[in-house]
């Protein structure tokens, strides 16, 4: 039973992308041949990434405001570390570039262990401390495309078989993801202590760690997209990625992911993001402004946790009665 | 029978409440020094002109962070303060272009705050969703509104005696908002430390279940809660405006961390059960005097932001590291 409904779920969110595809290639053909499809799979490859991690945390009942602060610090160290040393081989930027998300990652992770502060609080502050400290070390300058070296700024761009690197590696996380959590005790351990933390107590799960952890791996993909989005753009500078934090929360909450913790699939996010995708780079194609983005997000957000709300209350009346029939 | 209950307290003394209390004191000292602090580096802060521009930092976050404050103490929040902000100013600016008078103006601001507040608090109240999602969708929704209607524009042509909510004075230095300002602490005061509905929110954040059963209507004082805090929104919304004189997308954006900074800094637990309006009040002092402090020395806003977070974090860290330094010493 339980799996149906979740079945469900993801199966009417990948309905209600194919339907959406449908509608815009119904008048703009083009939108829906390979080459266009792979440029929005690019072009959602950053939210797909940082969603997966926001996932991670938000099924352990915390959430994390300041993957996109995070994103953007990242960014800017890494291109400032470029413009220093242009010929930094790739792997070390990408090393340093995870490393440093996660260090940021940890100090959120640390204070929500340590010190039992409200996730909410302690993101909504390291997310202005992480904007100023931007500020700070590039006194508010930009970093431009011709300041960065060639293989720099190439290398997300970079096709394999017939599609960016940038999207490869979205794949890539959400194949780990998906491993990550469906095989190791580690990524049972996050379902644990959402759903229940008191009984993942009694089960030698350590609940602060494990959120940590959740933090930790939240904020080296926000590291990981930092750098790929500045080579992306070829731009870094102080407001890079600005209110992206609610576009990832979206993509969870569209996804399926109960914010009070403990529910949530690697596909339902996938498909969360893909869906907010595709509505972004539909929109200039059936020439609606831009504009129109944030509200369509808001009001997604506001239907997907109405419907969450539904499915898990007749979920908990499933279970008593399973529970009655059993005794 | 009559004996004991003679002999009963009638409120306990506890080690928690003194703790608010020296909170407060604490606050005000640091208030006290920042102060000091300001006089001394530079010359211009201590004029009555400047600390009257001063409060201007702080008056329209601090009506919003009344509101908010009864909101957290219930056990609920409010982030899409900002947005609503954006939606009334815009709907101000678009009454505005056909002509609507101040009067018509302010009803539109505050109409409208008061139906964002409105909508929030259904969906929290009625269909029972978390507000901590149903605000940051909402965030999006009514800034997004904003986005659609004026795009990259703006709105300006706002008429002349409509500047006085932002920009006018009630007497030598003392402005309008910063009159309104000490008139909605005193109201907020009264309702929360002396009336039944200020206890039902203690109550309802502390316990929602034992409030329900001993009678309080969790879920109406709830949508009365959202109500308050949209229609604040929507008073900030008509000062700001005032004082801008133009109504941009992006008015008051980030404004909603601020004010959850105040409120928190104010010694309201971000969990709920507790707070007070006079550490509100204080906290708002503190942060005005601080941004005007560091502004004087020439600090760029972005930096400043940098403490506020900093602050943020430290008003709650800190007190937990000294009772786990004090606990191990022990």
């Amino acid at each position: 039973m339980l799996k149906t409904i979740l079945a469900a779920r993801e199966t009417l969110l990948l309905v209600a992308v194919l339907l959406l595809l449908l509608l815009v290639s119904s008048r703009f053909p083009a939108f829906i041949e390979i080459d266009n499809l792979v440029k929005v799979l690019t072009d959602t490859s950053p939210l797909i990434i940082l969603a997966l991690g926001q996932m991670l945390v938000i099924v352990t009942r915390c959430i994390d405001l300041s993957v996109a602060a995070n994103l953007a610090l990242t960014g800017m160290v890494v291109a400032m570390l470029n413009t220093a040393a242009p010929e930094l081989p790739i792997v070390f930027t990408l090393l340093i570039a995870v490393s440093l998300g996660a260090v940021l990652g940890a100090i959120n992770g640390l204070l929500v262990w340590r010190l039992a502060i409200p996730s909410i609080v302690v993101t909504l502050g390291t997310m202005t401390i992480f904007r100023g400290t931007i500020f700070l070390i590039s006194d508010g300058q930009w970093i431009n495309a011709h300041e960065m070296s060639e293989h720099f700024s190439q290398f997300p761009r970079g096709s394999v078989a017939g599609m960016p690197v940038l999207a490869w590696i979205a794949v890539l996380v959400t194949i780990t993801a998906w491993i990550f959590i469906a095989r190791t005790p580690t990524g049972r351990a996050f379902f644990a202590v959402g759903s229940n933390p008191h009984a993942s107590v009694y089960t030698g799960i350590d609940v602060g760690r494990t959120q940590c952890i959740a933090f930790i791996i939240s904020g080296a993909l926000a590291g990981l997209t930092g750098y790929l989005w500045v080579a992306r753009y070829a731009v870094a500078y102080v407001d890079i990625a600005s209110g992206f934090e609610l576009e990832v929360v979206a993509a969870c909450v569209i996804g399926g992911i109960a914010i009070a913790g403990g529910q949530g699939s690697v596909v339902g996010v996938l498909l969360g993001a893909i869906f907010l995708g595709v509505v972004k780079n539909a929109l200039p194609v059936v020439n609606i402004s831009p504009f129109w983005q944030l509200a369509i997000s808001g009001a997604a957000i506001l239907i997907a946790v109405a419907f969450n709300s539904r499915s898990s209350q007749s979920r908990g009346r499933l279970i008593l009665k399973e529970a009655e029939q059993s005794t | 029978m009559n004996n004991t209950v003679q002999t009963m307290p009638d409120h306990l003394r506890s080690p928690f409440s003194s703790k608010v209390k020296s909170w407060e004191t604490l606050l005000l000292l640091v208030a006290i020094g920042i102060f000091i602090l300001n006089s001394f580096s530079s010359p211009y802060f201590l004029d009555a002109w400047n600390l009257s521009d001063a409060t201007f930092n702080f008056t329209e976050k601090a009506m919003i962070a009344f509101a908010m404050a009864l909101l957290i103490i219930s056990g609920e929040i409010d982030l899409s303060v900002a947005s609503i902000i954006a939606l009334a100013s815009t709907a101000m600016g678009a009454a505005a272009q056909f002509g609507a008078g101040t009067a018509e103006l302010v009803f539109v601001g505050l109409t409208v705050g008061i139906c964002c507040g409105a909508f929030n608090a259904l969906l929290v109240t009625v269909m029972g969703l978390p507000s901590i999602v149903v605000t940051i969708g909402t965030m999006s929704l009514f800034r997004g509104i904003s986005y659609i209607v004026l795009g990259d524009g703006s709105y300006r042509g706002y008429p002349e005696d409509f500047a006085f909510f932002g920009q006018g004075y009630v007497g030598w230095v003392i402005s309008f908002e910063l009159a309104l300002f000490g008139g909605l602490a005193v109201f907020y005061w009264v309702l929360l430390h002396k009336t039944n509905f200020g206890r039902a929110v203690y109550t309802i954040g502390n316990n929602p279940v034992a409030a329900l059963f001993s009678g309080i209507r969790v879920q109406r004082v709830k949508f009365i809660l959202f109500l308050l805090t949209g229609l604040m929104s929507g008073v900030a919304a008509v000062c700001l405006t005032s004082r801008l004189g133009s109504t941009r997308p992006s008015i008051g954006v980030g404004m909603e961390l601020e004010v959850v900074t105040m409120v928190v800094l104010g010694g309201v637990s971000i969990l709920g059960g507790s707070g007070s309006i006079v550490g509100v009040v204080l906290a708002a002092l503190v942060m005005g005097l601080m941004t005007f402090g560091l502004g004087l020395l020439n600090v760029p806003g972005i930096v400043m932001s940098i403490f506020l977070g900093l602050l943020l974090i430290g008003v709650i860290a800190l007190p937990r590291l000294w009772s786990r330094y004090v606990s191990r010493t022990e």
